[in-house]
C-alpha cells in the first residue's frame, strides 16, 4: 500500500520537475533564440533552409498556414498508404509479409497522420520494417510537430497586434523536429535499448520451447496430451492421436522497435511496434523502461502549458491551464487506482483467489503484466487516455467497469486534459475561450482573453472545436450500432459489448488510439468509418484554431483594468474544469449509462 | 486552389527531408548504436548456452509439467506464425475479457480448480491472483514472489528435491523493484525452469 502511494507520487512529481524547464526551452526554440544545442544544430537548420530554398522570414496568413498543414498531411497519408499496399515488393521486409488490404492501409495511414495511431492491425504480423520506420515513424514525428506548430500559430495570434502573419509552418516544423523531438528521442531510444527493447533489422527468431505442446490440426491445444520426446508421438489417456501436431518452437518478433517506441510515446502518437503495444515485453521490458515511456506520454503536453505561459508573457496563465488539467488527471488516477486494486467478485471467487498486496501486486491483474502490477498500469492508463496517446501497458478491455469508464470519459472530454502534443492545449484554449464567454455573460462584461476581445467569430469556431469530438463520436457509434455486422463481432456481450463499441469510436474521435481490444476492428466498415472520424476530429479543430489565430492577430490589444475578468485565479480554473466536464457529461451521459455505468451497477447487486 | 499550388512545392521538399531525417537517418543511427552498445538487449535478450538458444528471457512460455514452475495464463496462438518449413510456431495474446463478466467468473474457477488438482495439499490456501489471470501481452515472462512461493512444494515433490533447493533457485531468479520503488518484484519463470532442468546454473 505504502509503496503504491510512493510510486504514484514519484511518477507525478518527476513529470512536473521535467516539464517546467522543457517548457522554457521550447519557448526559446520557437522564438529562434540561441540555446544550448544551437551550437551544433543551428548549421543543420540553416542547411535545411538552404537546400530546400525556404525563406525563413516569410510569414504565412492563417489560410496559407492551414493549406501548408493540409497539403503536408495529405502527402503523409498518400505515402503511408502506398508503402503498405506495395510492401511485399519493397526492401526492408525480411518476414516476407504480404501487401496490406486497401481499407486497412487507408485506416492506418489516416490514423498515423492524424496523430491517432488507432491500430486495426497487429504490427509484427502485418507491417514490414520499411513501412514501420519510413512510414509510421516519420508520421509519429511530423504529426506531433504539426500539433505544436498549430499551437504556436495560435500563441502568435494572442501576441501579435494588428498583423496578418502567424509565422512560417516550414520553419516551425524544422525547428520542432531538429531541436526538440530528435534530440529527446535519440536519448530516449538508447535508454530503451539498454533496458531491453529490441532494435535490429533481422527477421524474427524462432526458439525451442522448454515444454513442446500438442495441437489438433485446426490449431487448438490438446489438454492433457503426453508427448514422446524421442518419437514425437502424441497420446491422450493412453490412446494414440495421429492427427496431432507437436509445436516445438516459439516465435520471437524482431525489428527496429526502440526508435519507433520512443517517438510514439513522446509524440503522443501511441501506435505500438507490436500488436499489444507497450505491454509486450520486447517493447517495454522493465519498470525502468516503463517509467521513461510513461513520463514521455505527458512530458511535452505538460511542458507546453508552461511554454504557453512564458510565450504570452503571463506565466500565471500557463500555470492556471496546467492546474486545471492536472486536477482532472489526479482525479482520474485516483478513481482508477482504487477500482483496479479492489478487483471484482468474479475474480475473487469467494476467497479462493488471493488479491491482497502481500508479496504481489494484487487487485485486478487480468490484462496486466507482473512487472508493472497495479500502480504502474493504472498511472499509464490514466496518462495515455488523458493525453491523446493511446499506447497501453495493460489491456483496457480487462479493466473493472469503473476503471474502463474513466479511461473512456477522459477521451470523450475532448482530449484536453493535457491531450496530444500541441492539439491538447489548443483544444483546451478553445474551452478557455468558451469559459470567458460564459463567465462574461454571467457578470455582464465583454469577454476578453489575454488582452484580446472575444467576438462572435471566435466564439463560433471555439464552439465548433469543443463540439467536434462529441459530435463525431456519437454519430459514429450510433451508426455503427445499427450496422448488423458490428454488434456481431464484439468480444464481450451486453453492456460490456456496447462499451467496446463506444470506446472504439471515442478513441478515434478523440484521436487517442487506445482500444477495448475485444472489438474486432479490421473490417472494411469499421476501417473506413473510423478513418473519416479521425480526419474530421483532427482537421476541423486545426482549421478552427488557425481561423481564431488569424482573427486574434489582426486585433488590437486591450489594456487590463480593474474590471477585467481574471483568467489566472482559482475561480477561473474551477470554471474551466466545470465547462469541460459539463460539455463532456451532457454529451455522453446517455451513452455512458448504457455501457460502463450499466455494467458497474450490475456488479454491485 | 491557388493557395494549394503555392505551398505544394515546399510541402513535397519538406516531406522528403523529414522522411530522410526522422525515418532513415534516425532509425539507422539508433540501430547502429544499439547493435554496438547493447547487442544482447537489441537482439531480444536471448538466453544462449554452448551455441544453443533456450528462449528469450523476456518472453514467457506455457508449462503444464508439475516439476516446472508455471507462469501467467496464456491465450495461445498457433495459427498466425509459421516457421520457414511451414511448421506452426507458438505465440500468445491477451484475453480482453471483462473481469466483471460471467464468462470470466467461470474461466477463473476452472483455473483455480486446475491448480488445486495439481497440488491437492494446497486446498485451503487462496491462489495468488497472477496465476489465474492472463497478462497484458499474453507473453509475460514473470510472476510475483507470492505466485512462485505457492508452487514450491508442488515442484519439490514432483522432482523429489528439497523445498530449500527450489526456494534458492527462485531467489536467484527474483528481481526487486527498480530503485526499490518502481514496478513490482518479479520471478522470471523461464530462468527458474532452466535452472531446475540443470541447463542454467
Amino acid at each position: 500500500m505504502g509503496n503504491a502511494i510512493l510510486q504514484y507520487t514519484v511518477y507525478v512529481g518527476i513529470l512536473i520537475l521535467l516539464a517546467i524547464p522543457l517548457g522554457k526551452y521550447i519557448k526559446n526554440i520557437m522564438e529562434g533564440n540561441y540555446t544550448i544545442l544551437s551550437r551544433w544544430l543551428l548549421p543543420v537548420e540553416k542547411g535545411i533552409y538552404a537546400v530546400l530554398h525556404i525563406d525563413r522570414e516569410e510569414q504565412m496568413t492563417w489560410k496559407q498556414y492551414a493549406a501548408a498543414v493540409f497539403v503536408f498531411s495529405l502527402l503523409g497519408i498518400l505515402t503511408v498508404f502506398l508503402l503498405q499496399i506495395q510492401q511485399a515488393h519493397l526492401a526492408g521486409n525480411p518476414q516476407h509479409l504480404p501487401n496490406v488490404s486497401w481499407d486497412l492501409a487507408f485506416n492506418t495511414a489516416v490514423s498515423f497522420v492524424t496523430n491517432t495511431d488507432w491500430q486495426a492491425y497487429t504490427g509484427e504480423a502485418t507491417l514490414s520494417y520499411l513501412t514501420q520506420f519510413a512510414g509510421l515513424t516519420v508520421q509519429n514525428f511530423v504529426s506531433a510537430a504539426t500539433g505544436i506548430a498549430v499551437l504556436f500559430a495560435l500563441i502568435r495570434g494572442f501576441i501579435k497586434v494588428k498583423e496578418q502573419g502567424l509565422g512560417n509552418f516550414w520553419v516551425d516544423m524544422t525547428r520542432i523536429i531538429i531541436y526538440i523531438l530528435l534530440p529527446l528521442n535519440i536519448v530516449l531510444a538508447f535508454f530503451l535499448v539498454g533496458g531491453g527493447v529490441i532494435q535490429n533489422m533481422h527477421a524474427a527468431e524462432t526458439v525451442p520451447l522448454v515444454e513442446p505442446i500438442a495441437v489438433n490440426s485446426d490449431g487448438t491445444v490438446i489438454t492433457g496430451a503426453q508427448i514422446d520426446r524421442e518419437t514425437g508421438k502424441v497420446t491422450l489417456h493412453g490412446k494414440n492421436i495421429d492427427t496431432a501436431v507437436v509445436v516445438t518452437k516459439q516465435f520471437i518478433p524482431m525489428g527496429p522497435a526502440a526508435s519507433q517506441v520512443a517517438i510514439k510515446q513522446s509524440g503522443t502518437n501511441g501506435g505500438g511496434f507490436m500488436g499489444v503495444n507497450a505491454a509486450h515485453p520486447l517493447e517495454n521490458p522493465t519498470p525502468f523502461t516503463n517509467l521513461l515511456e510513461m513520463l514521455s506520454i505527458l512530458l511535452i503536453p505538460a511542458a507546453l502549458c508552461f511554454t504557453f505561459g512564458y510565450s504570452v508573457k503571463n506565466k500565471k496563465q500557463g500555470i492556471a491551464i496546467f492546474a486545471a488539467m492536472f486536477i482532472c488527471l489526479i482525479m482520474a488516477v485516483g478513481i482508477m487506482a482504487v477500482s483496479e486494486q479492489a478487483g471484482t467478485s468474479q475474480l475473487v471467487q469467494h476467497g479462493s483467489v488471493n488479491i491482497t498486496m502481500v508479496d504481489q501486486a494484487g487487485g485486478n491483474m487480468e490484462g496486466k503484466e507482473s512487472r508493472f502490477g497495479i500502480a504502474s498500469s493504472v498511472v499509464w492508463a490514466a496518462f495515455t487516455t488523458a493525453a491523446s496517446n493511446g499506447s497501453v501497458n495493460s489491456m483496457l478491455d480487462s479493466y473493472t467497469p469503473l476503471g474502463g469508464f474513466i479511461a473512456m470519459l477522459q477521451m470523450q472530454l475532448g482530449e484536453v486534459i493535457f491531450g496530444g502534443v500541441g492539439c491538447g492545449l489548443y483544444g483546451m484554449l478553445a474551452f478557455a475561450i468558451l469559459t470567458v464567454f460564459i463567465a462574461g455573460l454571467m457578470i455582464g462584461r465583454t469577454p476578453e482573453f489575454l488582452g484580446k476581445k472575444i467576438e462572435p467569430y471566435e466564439m463560433k469556431w471555439a464552439a465548433l472545436i469543443c463540439l467536434a469530438t462529441p459530435m463525431v463520436i456519437l454519430i459514429g457509434s450510433g451508426i455503427a450500432a445499427m450496422v448488423p455486422s458490428v454488434p456481431a463481432s464484439l468480444g464481450n456481450t451486453g453492456a460490456r459489448g456496447f462499451s467496446e463499441l463506444l470506446y472504439t469510436y471515442s478513441s478515434v474521435g478523440g484521436n487517442n488510439g487506445s482500444a477495448f481490444a475485444g472489438f474486432n476492428a479490421n473490417t472494411p466498415f469499421v476501417n473506413i468509418s473510423t478513418s473519416l472520424i479521425m480526419l474530421v476530429s483532427r482537421f476541423l479543430p486545426i482549421w478552427g484554431t488557425l481561423a481564431i489565430a488569424g482573427s486574434l492577430a489582426g486585433k488590437k490589444k486591450i489594456a487590463v483594468t480593474a474590471g477585467t475578468l481574471s483568467t489566472t485565479n482559482s475561480m477561473f480554473v474551477f470554471l474551466l474544469i466545470m465547462v469541460v466536464l459539463l460539455i463532456g457529461a451532457l454529451s455522453f451521459f446517455p451513452a455512458l449509462a448504457l455501457g460502463p455505468l450499466a455494467e458497474f451497477f450490475g456488479t454491485i447487486r | 486552389m491557388n493557395i494549394v499550388k503555392q505551398v505544394l512545392p515546399n510541402a513535397v521538399k519538406m516531406f522528403f527531408m523529414m522522411t530522410l531525417l526522422c525515418g532513415i537517418l534516425y532509425t539507422g543511427f539508433i540501430t547502429a548504436g544499439a547493435q554496438l552498445l547493447f547487442p544482447y538487449q537489441a537482439n531480444g535478450s536471448l538466453i544462449q548456452m554452448n551455441e544453443r538458444t533456450y528462449g528469450s528471457a523476456l518472453i514467457g512460455q506455457p508449462y503444464t509439467d508439475n516439476g516446472h514452475m508455471w507462469g501467467r495464463i496464456m491465450q495461445l496462438d498457433i495459427s498466425t506464425y509459421k516457421d520457414v518449413d511451414g511448421s506452426p510456431l507458438l505465440y500468445a495474446g491477451p484475453s480482453n475479457l471483462s473481469p466483471a463478466g460471467t464468462e470470466f467468473k467461470k474461466i477463473v474457477a476452472q483455473r483455480v480448480e486446475k491448480l488445486r488438482a495439481a497440488d491437492p495439499d494446497k486446498k485451503g490456501t487462496p491462489v495468488p491472483v497472477d496465476l489465474v489471470t492472463d497478462s497484458g501481452s499474453g507473453l509475460d515472462p514473470d510472476i510475483s514472489p507470492a505466485a512462485a512461493a505457492y508452487q514450491v512444494s508442488r515442484i519439490a515433490k514432483a522432482r523429489g528435491i528439497s523445498e530449500i533447493r527450489v526456494k534458492n533457485i527462485i531467489e536467484k531468479c527474483t528481481t526487486g523493484r527498480t530503485f526499490g520503488v518502481l514496478g513490482e518484484p518479479t520471478v522470471n519463470v523461464l530462468k527458474v525452469n532452466l535452472m531446475l532442468d540443470g541447463i542454467l546454473s
